[in-house]
């Protein structure tokens, strides 16, 4: 469970959050959504440590993170996977070694074995396998992002948090790793934190959404909520799209 | 106030790089891993420059001694004594800048705008140790480089004086040996690995801390150049000033 409390983030003195107070749970799919350039992915690097938030309180069950040593930080990293918006794979390292590479950090040599064992499985959960030696540059977009999701899931974290973890991929494969990210997240219970713009997604895994715009939580709910509210802000975003605005119109005529 | 913030950060950058080590095992990988892009990969370049320099520099002093009462051996005293103090250590160094530091800065910079520094930092390494210690790590033994430079920088002008027949073989060793000071040899060996610490953290700092895209990596590469051979130049004037004066 990750809690935040009055989250204030600026760049160059232009707020971007503005006072965010919202609790990620445990075992489920917490979706964030809004649109470009709302702060989502600010938000989530706050929370990963990335950014500093000049205000407000991330808990990490129960506890602050700006109470956290430097060894219980470390101890935490180790709990986190983080899926990035670009993939953010090491070019200079094979599929494999990206994959490997969270593991060989933080176990010792001898557990070489093991490790390979462990990523040849994780990469054969994102249908992966074949492609261990080739380089970030030699496959695709798509590839890459699974890739990026093998190696956040690779140390069985119990925190992952993804930024669009489906966009670029065609629509079947993307609705694969939704239901992915939604098996382990409740297999391990995971607290999983995830960036869509994608209605499917929203429609699929939307356990807990949080909507955001212009740097303030405007709704939140779940997916069941989210097509019969009538709070226009989030209607405008989410039938925004041609097909929802069908289903919508077909849900009213009592189709 | 922006150069003070800068220089600044620099030394933060440099506390930073000497604080929570990555695991040794790792680290023997890259260091390895830059020696070969670093050290090796700049040695072709390095033999090239320092061969024809070395020649050059004793061609030109043959050509210019008309004077018959200046000794022969002057060719074979004056290319030693120029490669030796300045040649290869420094404008091999400000070479370097071009060669090894814009390949510092763009690999660093690439790193950074595409959030694999992030990448890091969210799995608990402490980026800057990655990223910049096996680098320095490795330029301590660009010293060897330098020497090699200066190895070939004699040989070439041993070939251009001798083969062209300015000056006979024992002329030109008994020359090279003429008034040799082995403190110049300590001196240019202090400045080399100023230089290398150079090389190495001042492209590092421009990689680490810019902001922006692809272009703007480009960009932190020419400036990294600028910078890194105005630090090479200005350190080099104060070594110079404190030790041989
Ligand atoms: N490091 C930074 N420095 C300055 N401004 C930033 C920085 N990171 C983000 N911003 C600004 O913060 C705002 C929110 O950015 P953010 O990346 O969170 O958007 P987003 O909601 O993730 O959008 P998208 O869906 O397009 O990814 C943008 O206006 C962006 O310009
Ligand atoms: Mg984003």
């Amino acid at each position: 469970m990750i809690e935040i409390e009055n989250l204030h983030k600026a760049f160059d003195g232009e707020e971007i959050l503005k006072g965010i107070n919202y609790t990620f749970e445990k075992s489920k799919t917490n979706l964030i959504i809004g649109g470009s350039g709302s702060g989502k992915s600010v938000l989530l690097k706050c929370m990963l440590g990335l950014l500093t938030p000049e205000k407000g309180t991330i808990k990490y069950d129960g506890k602050p993170y700006s109470e956290f040593t430097e060894d219980e930080k470390k101890d935490l990293s180790k709990q986190i996977g983080m899926i990035f918006q670009g993939g953010a794979l090491f070019d200079s390292m094979t599929v494999e070694e990206n994959v490997m590479f969270p593991l060989r950090m933080f176990t010792h040599r001898k557990k070489k074995k093991e490790n390979l064992e462990r990523v040849k499985e994780v990469l054969k959960r994102v249908n992966l396998e074949g492609s261990e030696k080739k380089l970030p540059s030699e496959i695709s977009g798509g590839m890459q992002k699974r890739v990026s999701i093998a190696r956040a899931i690779v140390n069985r974290p119990k925190y992952l948090f993804c930024d669009e973890p489906n966009s670029g991929l065609d629509p079947k494969t993307a609705t694969v790793i939704d239901k992915l990210i939604q098996e382990i997240t409740h297999e391990y219970d995971i607290t999983t934190i995830i960036i869509t713009h994608d209605m499917n997604s929203v429609l699929e895994i939307g356990e807990k959404i949080a909507f955001l715009k212009d740097g303030v939580l405007a709704w939140k709910g779940d997916k069941s909520q989210i097509f019969q509210t009538d709070d226009e802000t989030v209607t405008d975003f989410v039938y925004s799209s041609n097909l929802f605005q069908k289903v919508r119109e077909a849900q009213q005529k009592g189709l | 106030m922006n150069y003070l913030h800068s220089i600044g950060e620099y030394f933060l950058m440099l506390k930073g790089t000497f604080h929570r080590m990555t695991k040794a095992s790792v680290l023997k990988g890259l260091i390895i891993k830059e020696l070969d892009d670093l050290i090796i990969g700049s040695m072709g370049i390095v033999a090239f420059l320092s061969f024809f320099i070395g020649a050059v520099v004793a061609l030109q002093t043959a050509l210019n001694l008309n004077n018959p009462l200046i000794p022969k051996t002057l060719i074979a005293y004056a290319a030693r004594q120029s490669i030796i103090l300045e040649f290869a250590p420094t404008f091999i160094s400000v070479i370097m800048a071009g060669k090894v530091g814009s390949y510092i800065t763009s690999s660093i910079g690439s790193m950074n705008v595409t959030e694999q520094i992030d990448a890091l930092e969210v799995m608990g390494i402490n980026s800057l140790n990655y990223l910049i210690f096996p680098k320095i790590v490795a330029m301590l033994f660009y010293p060897f480089v330098i020497a090699i430079s200066m190895f070939l920088g004699v040989f070439g002008a041993y070939v251009a004086a001798v083969l062209g027949g300015f000056v006979p073989p024992d002329l030109f060793i008994q020359g090279l040996q003429e008034d040799f000071i082995p403190f110049h040899l300590v001196y240019a060996f202090i400045k080399t690995f100023l230089f290398a610490f150079i090389l190495a953290t001042v492209p590092a700092y421009h990689g680490y801390y810019m902001k922006g895209g692809a272009l703007e990596v480009g960009q932190a590469s020419t400036t990294s150049f600028v910078w890194t051979s105005v630090v090479i130049i200005i350190t080099n004037y104060a070594v110079t000033q404190l030790l041989l004066s």
